[in-house]
């Protein structure tokens, strides 16, 4: 049994720090104590101890940085600031690890050059994904999966990878399939597939849906 | 001893090859030959880029085939692990990994090797070739890995033990 997972979920059980930990997870930076407590009403003493308690539980992670820019002696303490935190926790009971399987599976296809059966079987997980969700709007469609859709320049930009650990071993790999699988979750529901292309950059998925018209 | 952030003391050196599925000038070839050149510039100006292999006079390495007729090779020095992984998988060039079968053979054996040199120097094609084959025979070891079992650089004492 993994306590830390345990540990997390039950942080998470508290409603305020919910809220807290999802509005420091969607926001663009580092989120400090004054802005999270305004942003969600809350005093600020308690929105400073919900905040550290996602800490202690490994949900969030702090930085120090002088606001002001302000150096040396007299400059003030530096503020403490939260961010989601890099760590994976995941909680399956009974226990799985879907993750081991997904890095032997993706060893096998590299090996065997399967490549070309693995976009075609994403893009076929993907069509079945989207089909009949024509109604839903997009970006709430790739909210439900994980995306976390963010509108940018050039489309709807993912700020989170759902399979993040696959992607950081085995890139060309785990970025096709993404790449097929949203392109098919398009066609299904009725859009041009073609709008999901890789814009890969540091920190965000690799896929970026360019914008239509009705956007 | 200046202490003040030193030059590192290792690079990276990069080899890969790949098997064409058609001469270069062949038109399935296009999309790949066309990308040469702005993926070479995107190289050259990556953070962390050290050098790459090219033939004198000219803009890259395609006509030299010293592992054999139909192999590509693509041989590089980096400042580290993390600044080629920028590169390979950060950037537009993970699409052209993601299309390289249109390109490429499958190679069942691996294809592409790292190693560290004292920075500074730059390793020769047959130094590179041996390391293909230390990885080909050893797996990951310090002398030979790749991008998912990276080692980290010698250190000081390492060198003179």
């Amino acid at each position: 049994m993994d306590h830390a997972s345990i540990d997390a979920a039950r942080a998470l059980a508290d409603p305020v720090r919910r809220r807290l930990y999802e509005y420091v997870a969607a926001a663009e930076g580092d989120v400090g104590r004054g802005e999270a407590a305004d942003a969600l009403g809350l005093q600020r003493t308690l929105a400073a101890h919900h905040l550290d308690r996602l800490v202690d539980a490994g949900l969030l992670e702090v930085t120090r940085r002088k606001v002001s820019g302000r150096e040396g002696p007299g400059s003030g303490r530096p503020a403490k600031l939260y961010r989601r935190s890099g760590r994976e926790l995941s909680l399956h009971l009974p226990p799985r690890d879907y993750e081991l399987a997904a890095r032997v599976l993706a060893e096998a296809v590299d090996r065997y050059g399967a490549e070309d059966a693995l976009h075609a079987a994403a893009r076929a997980e993907g069509e079945r994904v989207g089909a009949g969700s024509g109604d839903i709007p997009l970006p709430e469609f790739l909210r439900d999966r994980g995306y976390e859709p963010e509108d940018a320049e050039d489309g709807l930009r993912l700020r989170n990878c759902p399979f993040h650990s696959l992607a950081r071993e085995f890139p060309p790999l785990a970025c096709g399939l993404n790449l097929e699988l949203l392109r098919g979750a398009l066609e299904a529901r009725g859009e041009d597939g073609e709008r999901a292309r890789m814009a890969p950059a540091p920190g965000r998925c690799c896929v970026v849906v360019s914008k239509n018209n009705e956007d | 001893m200046n202490t003040s952030a030193p030059a590192p003391a290792h690079h990276l050196a990069q080899l890969n090859i790949a098997t064409l599925r058609a001469p270069l000038d062949d038109p399935s070839m296009k999309d790949f030959t066309d990308a040469l050149d702005p993926i070479n510039a995107l190289a050259d100006a990556s953070p962390g880029f050290v050098w790459r292999f090219i033939e004198d006079g000219e803009k890259d390495a395609t006509n030299l085939r010293p592992f054999g007729e139909d192999l590509l090779l693509n041989f590089s020095v980096w400042e580290g692990v993390d600044a080629l992984w920028n590169f390979a998988y950060r950037t537009e060039h993970l699409d052209f990994l993601r299309r390289r079968r249109e390109w490429f053979e499958h190679m069942r054996e691996a294809y592409m090797v790292l190693w560290w040199i004292p920075s500074g120097t730059i390793p020769t094609v047959e130094e590179a070739k041996r390391r293909l084959d230390l990885l080909r025979a050893n797996g990951p070891t310090p002398e030979a890995f790749d991008l998912r079992t990276p080692f980290p650089a010698p250190t000081h004492h390492d060198q003179h033990a």
